[in-house]
């Protein structure tokens, strides 16, 4: 599905991405664990197309399409959904209106007709129950005064709505407390199809325990240092990272 | 309501394809300059009175002793009022084969969904807004008449009604008000005459479409409103002008009395052709607007959304005499590329638990400049007298500004003036965050600009409401990345 080969990227002129090779499979979940300033949120802005990040090196395919090469909006059509790590606030535009607009978009692209109101907003009171996403929050402002939890939630919500081939979850986990993560986790585990994929980016086991990754990354320096099964994750969660810096030779 | 002025709208624009095609009428464009000569050419050419041609020269000569006010927030390209024609009327599409319409404009009016009939009464030039309105308003007349309810050119009113005309005009907006306003006064050509009779709510939304069409002319036109006790009238403006190089000049006055417990809401679409990308061309556009809430409880509002002009200046303003009288005013100015804009409204107090809510919303995109001015004056017989500013301003880029000029002026002890103001940028994390979720970049810079401006659209009538909603998008198109 994705195929990520030698990424270079930097931002103001400082690399961050220094030759990151990724491969993620249709169905797997990825796990992409590293200290802060790593390269984490930069390697999720730059499969995304964030304009501030600029790609040096390397290529990215996804699904077989020069990805670099297509603009953000269309990267979302094709299938990638980013969640962000701090969903940022659109004052004056509704969530319903925000979401009618990113699912007729959608629709667009794929040459079908904008989806009639009423089979929209039905489908928006299914995918909100799933992640307990109070109906209040639909119509009001795009995460205008939504709680930590809320906006995370709000993104799996839209998440669901778009229905992505690739998920990249940006540490959804960050400002959540349990019981928000839990309903976050699970809301993310009932609503991926099997065949989807997801790259989970965290500090922490604590979402991968509900997630359970197929692979385990350790991202330090801007490069893929250690690949692993699920218990690499367990061990990080013990040990920390200095082991695996000392192994690289970092 | 909403779709009567659907079909209204449409009416009017079918209507004008029909006449300038099958009716000749005459061209009539008078040289250009201006003189008493000038002044009593066009009161002769209209059939005027003598009082009314009296009135014409009164400002003629006053406007003589005045020199173009420079206070306002904007850069002013001059303007030479000996080198336009102060009448023209509509030409016969035979003498327009000058005119093919640009294909920018054709497609901006295909984006505006106007009927493919406006378009090809563009391409036949001059076919005045104006005297289409004329023919539609003959449509509703006598629906209207039922109610007694009088909707016509100022000029047909001039002719029918010269007493209501004589006792009402000038009487809100004098000719020694300002610059603008003694011009218009002496080269004013048309406009709409409403008069709504005690106790009438008019039955439609009436609705008058503005177009300037002819080259090198000026347009002066004249609005006057009255509304007697205990009536209703909502009245729609839209104004759209074909692209032309030069800079053409827009000189009007509005002017509303409302009486006891009366109220009228007027509602404007001003979408003249703001200059090219480069700045170059475009509308003038110098307004007098002015509403007298002369009897107790009465009540008016002016819900703007401007999107046109090259130079918009003005100041839809608000007397309050009459006792519990509340007036409000809703604003959305957008500019982009070169366009500037000096924008905001005057509440002006006498009487007492007088009420009055500004509501502002500026939209700065390109290399624009946008600035509210607003005056609340409080007279010391406004016992009570209580006002609610709110200006807020969006810039879009880093290379457009905002300015805010609140004047507040109050002289009783027992008014309570509030106001505030926020200035916001549309974030690049912002649009990021729309592309991620496959918005294009200008599909979310209009979603985020109406949703801003929603506070005001919400105030137009439905139909309007879309149109504005539209031409919101269209207006700010290319405007970010």
């Amino acid at each position: 599905m994705l195929q990520i080969n030698n990424l270079h990227a930097s931002i103001n002129g400082k690399e961050i991405l220094k030759g990151i090779n990724l491969t993620v499979n249709d169905g797997e979940v990825h796990a992409v664990m590293g200290l802060n300033g790593a390269g984490k949120s930069t390697l999720s802005n730059v499969i995304v197309g964030h304009p501030a990040y600029e790609v040096t090196e390397g290529s990215i395919t996804f699904n077989g399409k020069d990805l670099l090469s297509l603009k953000p909006e269309e990267r979302a059509h094709e299938g990638i959904f980013l969640s962000f790590q701090q969903p940022v606030e659109i004052p004056g535009v509704s969530m319903v209106n925000f979401m009618r607009a990113a699912l007729n978009a959608k629709r667009k692209y794929q040459g079908l007709e904008p989806m009639p109101a009423g089979e929209f907003l039905k489908l928006m009171r299914e995918k909100r129950s799933i992640v307990e996403l109070d109906s209040k929050l639909a119509s009001r402002s795009v995460n205008e005064g939504f709680s930590g939890g809320e906006k995370k939630r709000n993104e799996i919500f839209q998440m669901a709505m778009l229905e992505p081939t690739l998920t990249i979850l940006d540490e959804t986990d960050s400002g959540l407390d349990v019981d928000a993560l839990r309903v976050v986790a699970e809301g993310f585990n009932k609503l991926r199809r099997p065949e989807s994929s997801a790259i989970v980016i965290t500090h922490y086991q604590r979402l991968l325990d509900y997630l359970k990754p197929d692979i385990v990354h350790v991202l330090i320096d801007g490069r893929i240092v250690k690949t692993g099964g699920p218990e690499l994750a367990t061990e990080i969660e013990n040990k920390g990272f200095d082991w695996i810096k000392e192994e690289a030779g970092l | 309501m909403g779709s009567d002025k659907n079909s209204f709208v449409r009416e009017v624009a079918e209507k004008k394809y029909e006449y300038g095609f099958t009716t000749n009428v005459e061209t009539d464009i008078i040289e250009k300059g201006l003189s008493e000569d000038v002044v009593r050419l066009i009161s002769s050419k209209k059939g005027e009175p003598d009082w009314l041609l009296q009135f014409r020269l009164d400002a003629y000569r006053y406007w003589l002793t005045l020199e173009q006010p420079t206070w306002g927030h904007l850069n002013m390209p001059p303007i030479d009022y000996l080198s336009i024609s102060y009448f023209a009327a509509p030409a016969s599409p035979k003498t327009s084969k000058d005119g093919e319409i640009d294909p920018e404009l054709m497609k901006t009016f295909d984006k505006l969904g106007i009927p493919l009939e406006e378009r090809m009464a563009l391409a036949g030039t001059a076919v005045d807004a104006v005297m289409d309105s004329v023919s539609v308003k003959t449509t509703f007349r006598e629906k209207l008449q039922e109610k007694g309810i009088i909707f016509c050119s100022i000029s047909e009113a001039v002719r029918e009604h010269p007493d209501l005309v004589r006792e009402y005009l000038g009487s809100v907006v004098p000719y020694r008000d300002n610059f603008f306003a003694a011009l218009n006064s002496a080269v004013f050509s048309d406009g709409s005459f409403v008069y709504i009779p005690k106790g009438v709510r008019c039955p439609m939304e009436l609705s008058t479409y503005f177009r300037i069409n002819a080259r090198g002319t000026g347009q002066f036109e004249r609005t006057l409103i009255v509304c007697d006790d205990d009536a209703y009238v909502s009245y729609l403006e839209g104004c759209t002008a074909p692209m032309r190089d030069e800079n053409q000049l827009h000189a009007a006055i509005v002017e509303i009395v409302v009486k006891e417990r009366a109220e009228v809401k007027y509602s404007t679409v001003q979408n003249w052709y703001p200059g090219d990308s480069e700045g170059k061309g475009g509308v003038l556009n110098l307004v007098t607007k002015r509403g007298h809430l002369r009897g107790a409880g009465s009540r008016l509002s002016w819900t703007q959304v401007e999107t046109g002009s090259a130079i918009t200046w003005k100041y839809p303003s608000c007397v309050l005499s009459g006792e519990g009288s509340q007036a409000e005013f809703y604003s959305v100015a957008v500019t982009n590329n070169y366009q500037q804009a000096d924008t905001g409204t005057k509440m002006i107090h006498i009487g007492r638990n007088t009420k009055s809510t500004i509501i502002s919303k500026g939209i700065s995109a390109g290399k624009s400049q946008n600035a509210y001015r607003g005056l609340v004056k409080v007279a010391s017989t406004a016992e009570g007298a209580r006002n609610y500013s709110s200006c807020d301003s969006l810039l879009l880029g880093s290379q457009c500004g905002a300015h805010t000029f609140p004047y507040m002026d109050v002289h009783n002890d027992t008014a309570v003036v509030e106001h505030e103001a926020t200035t916001s940028k549309i974030s690049e994390d912002q649009l990021m965050y729309c592309n991620q979720r496959g918005i294009s970049t200008e599909e979310a810079v209009s979603l985020i600009v109406n949703g801003y401006a929603k506070e005001v659209i919400n105030k137009l009538p439905m139909e309007f409401a879309v149109e504005a909603q539209k031409l919101l998008g269209v207006s700010l198109e290319g405007s970010v990345g």
